[in-house]
């Protein structure tokens, strides 16, 4: 266990090495200064912003700079908001963005899972086909569309729920979380459903069934773990999409969480927050990736942890 | 003798055979949806090819007087608050979403395909190699970077074209890979080898038409995915700059003015979701219909 | 004291193509204690019929149309689901043909085993343990305790076998249905596996139903006897009676299929001298990357002369199917010399090999997955014609439709495709595409082992006869020591890499020199 773990850490440093060098290099290869936007300001000035920012010294010596700082856990200061510095709003974006996620995650799976499950007990039936068009919709509906319209039902039209915000008034949190996980329950669903089947299908099933075991039994003891394969291996691929997702949605409702941030800091051309962010993030999802790796060997006892990698 | 038996064989009859695509043509019409899916796409496809001849208005043609006006006879499915004909600019967006779409399918098909056909076929270490290459790269959070492409280089279409293929093509590399593999491993591929064939032509002539079912269906389902992921970063404002426009652009544009205008943001949203849904379907059924399973009783 | 009377039982599956009624009306019963075998071939509905029993039939496809299965005074067919429950794996339980996937994977083996007692009685969960362990040190587990928390793909397909035979029994059940339970396993395995529940129904007085399509593995294990053709019972009897004096035709017509006898004289290779083909010296082969090697192919050499046929078998993992694989080249070997004439197969470089390998050709054992699905028989026929330009294009069509003809196929049927065809008749089209090139050597891994024995004997009879009539040179690869014995001039017998023996067929079946070759002729099941 220990042993997989520390390889497959081993292999995320140059991972998530290639990421800060990759963003380092292409922001400073970027046409114009960062300051180009603004109005005009003396030369004085962009010099002394030169030299707050350290970008008077030669490009390597900057990489090597931000690399130092970034082991310390700093992602030196924002270039829009003077006052602050990169570490300090991610600090206070990230949890915000985290319990969303978590919010969504968990309607994702719930339905997901019951969803695909009870899609795959009768298939070809009501059954199946209800849940499985009501997941193709979900598909067919991204979050970009899906937000606004609940906006315009349940917010504008009906006004049962808050249309903005985050903790400021209750029930503010449950548009954000449903448009949010609505995309992957429904992916999840036809994981679910497509694994489900599968296993259903096999042998071993069948010697559950000889046995005289009841539907129930037979689809949570000896069917659930490997029908599930498929949605753990989606898990990595998902929570990656949930946190780009995330920027979509705290832009729709105007949560002050780190995707909005990362979508101002884009327009703003911001660019020790984009790299700040984008390096996090990245952390996030390759040790995210690892961890649903690390669940999917766990499930199955076929596969030892070191026989995979 | 050889003219004897020339003689014989003269008058066979061949019976009719059935070729596995046939088949799969016959299961895929007993499917209404995806056969309803192929219609609605292909007038889809004729729609966007024919767009400057069949678009009733200008693209850019404003009528500043009338304003964002309800669906009328004039205006099929009314106008934004620049005047300007949505159905016009509905079919002007599609133009470039699908183009969009097929355009980033067509670069991650020709990567995916050669990378994973290479890493299936040769196996051993290359197979390794590439295959690992492929892992970290599917490590990489790829949207945030097309994010800071679309930032740093400015939005082009071209770019945008390139940075979506480049994500795409790995699951399609995975893809091409494993069913390479299983072929491989096929009899009838080691009864080629024991024959004399060479590699190009157990390639040309034993693997290639056998992968093609399943990379037909995985292109049917990324042109939506890529549709999806082109109208979230035009969603966003990173991706269609205007005065090019995409469905994507149209539906943040809808989403501000959603609470006065809401066909603004409805008839785009249907749209999209249309056609994502028929290239859905299209592909399901393609799936269930090219299933060597399916086939095999 | 009758235990089970099944009365006009009628089962339909809706297929695609229409209704396919897989049991027509069959009645039969069981005795307390007996053993009834069920005889026949694929699709003849054996299976289909005792899964009905078990409540085991997916509806739809399939429906049960009509009929009655007594069981006590419970109707197997009609009663409710709950009902059922308490029967299945309690009363009547069920051993399935492949140990591999009939286990959960996910669960460990122990937890499987008690998993009936637990639903079905009330004990404790350490009690279920205490007699698992009983149950699985009774059927022949070492060491029960420390595998009892093993996983599945811990064992080897026999041991795992023995785990489904203990999970079946551990209820104490009355009528115990085995579905083809030996078929998977090598030769050696099933004669134990058989003996086993031979034993365990001996010592408990359990009826079982055997099903197979092995008719020795039937005669072994029935007191009675059912023979099924397409849904139908056309012979049932005691055992001894249906096997030594058939009624009916179709019984008359499997029993003839059986090789059982020496390889018949007319086919019979005489020596001549100086006519050696292929001579294999001192051949390794191994597997696996530095870590770990597995010694396949162990220094093995043999000789054969043009006109022969050498049966070569073994158990699985022998090394007979790498050993064939080195002489097509399919894979390289480590070590030692293969000699086809005058050539060294081994050395040959790319341009040479193409040349070369019109001399050597293969026949492989699945008919479903050796030919392209996607090309019509006269395509896959066309091809080594046209690598090898071995016609005019004008004499392509001549060619390919006389050897479809050679074959036994209809030349009509060159434009479908081998979907279309039965495994039979896909065989005989691998069969031609080997020909097509005419080789002089030709290595047939397993070409009859996927076959009905029916099918087997017919596609026996023409490798026979088209070895003869074109002088051709055969390496038959086998694990049936019977078809071996019909088809082969001399037999290799290979274990763990080796070549134990080698010798003239006759002789090496009826006084075999090595332990290894006793061992394979006292598990085939006498007659």
């Amino acid at each position: 266990m220990i042993r997989f773990f520390l390889s497959r850490l081993l292999q995320a440093i140059p991972v998530i090495f290639i990421v800060i060098t990759a963003t380092f290099f292409l922001i400073r290869s970027a046409p114009g200064g960062p300051f180009d936007a603004d109005k005009v300001v003396s030369q004085e000035v962009i010099e002394r912003l030169n030299e707050r920012y350290n970008l008077d010294a030669p490009l390597h010596q900057q990489y090597f700079d931000y690399l130092s700082h970034l082991i310390r856990g700093d992602f030196g200061p924002s270039f829009r908001y003077t006052n602050r510095s990169v570490t300090e709003m991610i600090g206070a974006g990230l949890p915000i963005t985290f319990e969303l996620a978590i919010y969504a995650i968990m309607i994702a799976l719930i339905i997901g899972i019951s969803a695909g499950m009870l899609a795959a007990v009768r298939p070809n039936t009501a059954q199946d086909y209800i849940p499985m068009t009501l997941a193709m919709t979900g598909i067919c509906m991204p979050s970009f569309l899906l937000g606004p319209l609940l906006v315009l039902v349940f917010g504008i039209w009906l006004q049962w729920l808050p249309v903005s915000g985050w903790g400021y008034s209750p029930g503010d949190k449950i548009l954000p979380a449903i448009t949010l996980g609505s995309t992957y329950a429904a992916y999840i669903a036809r994981l679910t459903r497509g694994g489900m089947l599968e296993v259903l299908n096999q042998d071993y099933i069948r010697t559950a069934k000889a046995k005289g075991l009841n539907t129930t039994k037979i689809i949570f003891k000896h069917a659930l773990r490997g029908g599930l394969a498929p949605v753990v291996a989606f898990l990595g691929p998902a929570i990656a999409g949930l946190l780009a997702g995330s920027f979509v949605v705290e832009t729709i409702f105007q949560i002050p969480g780190l995707g909005r941030f990362y979508v101002q800091a884009a327009f703003n051309r911001d660019y020790t927050m984009i790299m700040g962010t984008t390096i996090l993030l990245s952390c996030l999802i390759v040790f995210l990736n690892m961890l649903s790796d690390l669940l999917a060997v766990w499930l199955n006892p076929r596969l030892t942890l070191d026989a995979k990698h | 003798m050889a003219t004897d038996s020339l003689q014989q064989y003269q008058d066979v009859v061949f019976e009719h055979g059935r070729s596995p695509w046939q088949d799969a043509w016959y299961r895929l019409k007993q499917n209404k949806l995806a056969i309803i899916s192929l219609n609605f796409l292909a007038a889809l496809v004729v729609i966007a090819v024919l767009t400057p001849w069949l678009a009733p208005y200008g693209y850019e043609t404003q009528n500043l007087a009338l304003g964002a006006s309800s669906p009328s006879a004039e205006h099929w499915l009314g106008t934004d608050i620049h005047g300007r004909d949505l159905m016009t600019r509905l079919m002007y967006g599609g133009r470039i979403s699908l183009m969009v779409g097929f355009a980033a399918t067509a670069v991650s098909l020709v990567i995916g395909v050669l990378w994973g056909a290479i890493a299936g076929y040769v196996g051993g270490l290359t197979d390794t190699v590439l295959m690992r290459i492929v892992d970290i790269l599917y490590a990489l959070p790829f949207m945030i970077f097309i994010i800071l492409l679309m930032v740093v280089f400015g939005r082009s279409l071209l770019l945008l074209f390139l940075a979506i293929g480049l994500i795409e093509w790995l699951t399609m590399a995975r893809i091409v890979r494993t069913q390479v593999m299983n072929i491989r491993n096929q009899e009838f591929v080691s009864a080629a080898v024991v024959i004399g064939l060479s590699h190009w032509q157990i390639i040309s002539r034993h693997i290639i038409p056998n992968i093609i079912g399943p990379v037909i269906v995985y292109i049917t389902l990324t042109i939506p995915s890529v549709m999806l992921l082109e109208a979230f970063l035009s969603f966003l404002g990173l991706g269609i700059q205007p005065p090019q426009s995409s469905w994507g652009v149209l539906i943040s544009g809808g989403v501000e003015t959603m609470e006065e205008y809401p066909w603004l943001l409805l008839f785009p949203g249907l749209t999209l979701s249309a056609t994502l849904f028929a290239l859905n379907f299209l592909g399901d059924g393609l799936r269930d219909a090219l299933d060597p399973r399916a086939t095999r009783d | 004291m009758e235990l089970l009377n099944v009365n006009n039982l009628s089962i339909a599956f809706d297929t695609r193509d229409g209704k396919n009624q897989a049991v027509d009306n069959i009645s039969f019963n069981v005795q307390k204690g007996e053993t009834l075998g069920i005889v026949g071939e694929s699709g003849s509905g054996k299976s289909v019929s005792c899964y009905a029993l078990m409540g085991l039939i997916n509806t739809p496809p399939g429906h049960i149309e009509q009929g009655k299965a007594m069981f006590h005074d419970v109707d197997l067919l009609s009663t409710d689901e709950k009902t059922m429950r308490g029967i299945r794996g309690k009363r009547i339980s069920m051993i399935f043909q492949d140990p591999m996937t009939a286990l959960n994977p996910y669960l460990s083996i122990g937890d499987q085993i008690i998993e009936p007692l637990l639903i079905h009685e009330d004990v404790s969960p350490n009690l279920a343990k205490q007699r698992a362990l009983a149950l699985l040190d009774e059927v022949g587990i070492d060491d029960a305790a420390s595998r009892y928390h093993q996983y599945p793909h811990e064992f080897s397909g026999g041991m795992r076998q023995r785990v489904v035979i203990a999970m079946a029994l551990i209820t104490e059940p009355e009528l115990l249905i085995a579905d083809e339970p030996t078929t998977a396993l090598d030769v050696t395995i099933q004669a134990q596996i058989l003996e086993l529940i031979k034993d365990l129904q001996r010592q408990r007085n359990i009826a079982v139903i055997f099903i197979s399509h092995d008719l020795d593995v039937i005669r072994y294990m029935a007191d009675r006897t059912l023979v099924m053709e397409q849904g139908r019972i056309v012979e049932q009897g005691q055992s001894q009676t249906v096997f030594n004096s058939p009624n009916h035709p179709y019984t008359k017509k499997l029993l003839a299929a059986i090789p059982q006898q020496a390889k018949p004289a007319k086919f019979k290779y005489t020596p001549k001298k100086n006519n050696s083909l292929l001579s294999v010296n001192n051949v390794s082969i191994s597997y696996g990357d530095r870590r770990s090697r597995f010694q396949a192919v162990n220094n093995v050499s043999l000789k054969l002369a043009k006109g022969e046929i050498l049966g070569l078998v073994g158990e699985s993992g022998c090394g007979k199917t790498t050993l064939s694989q080195s002489i097509v080249r399919l894979i390289n070997i480590d070590r030692g010399e293969i000699q086809l004439g005058e050539q060294s197969l081994h050395k040959l470089n790319t341009s040479e090999l193409k040349k070369a390998r019109k001399n050597v050709q293969m026949i492989f054992q699945d008919p479903y997955a050796s030919l392209n699905p996607r090309m019509t028989v006269f395509n896959t026929l066309a091809e080594p014609l046209k690598i090898h330009r071995l016609a005019e294009s004008s004499e392509i069509k001549e060619k390919v439709l006389c050897l479809m003809t050679d074959v036994g196929l209809d030349p009509s049927w060159a434009n479908k495709y081998p979907h279309e065809f039965s495994g039979g008749q896909r065989q005989r089209i691998a069969i031609a595409r080997a020909l097509a090139v005419e080789p002089h050597l030709i290595i047939a891994d397993e070409p009859v082992s996927a076959l009905d024995v029916t099918i087997q004997a017919q596609v026996l009879e023409l490798l026979l006869t088209l070895c003869q009539q074109r002088q051709l040179t055969m390496i038959f690869i086998s694990h049936d020591l019977d078809v071996v014995r019909y088809i082969a001039d001399r037999t290799a017998v290979m274990n763990q890499g080796n070549i134990v023996e080698l010798n003239e067929t006759e002789t090496l079946y009826q006084e075999p020199a090595h332990s290894y070759t006793q061992q394979l002729l006292s598990a085939k099941l006498s007659r």
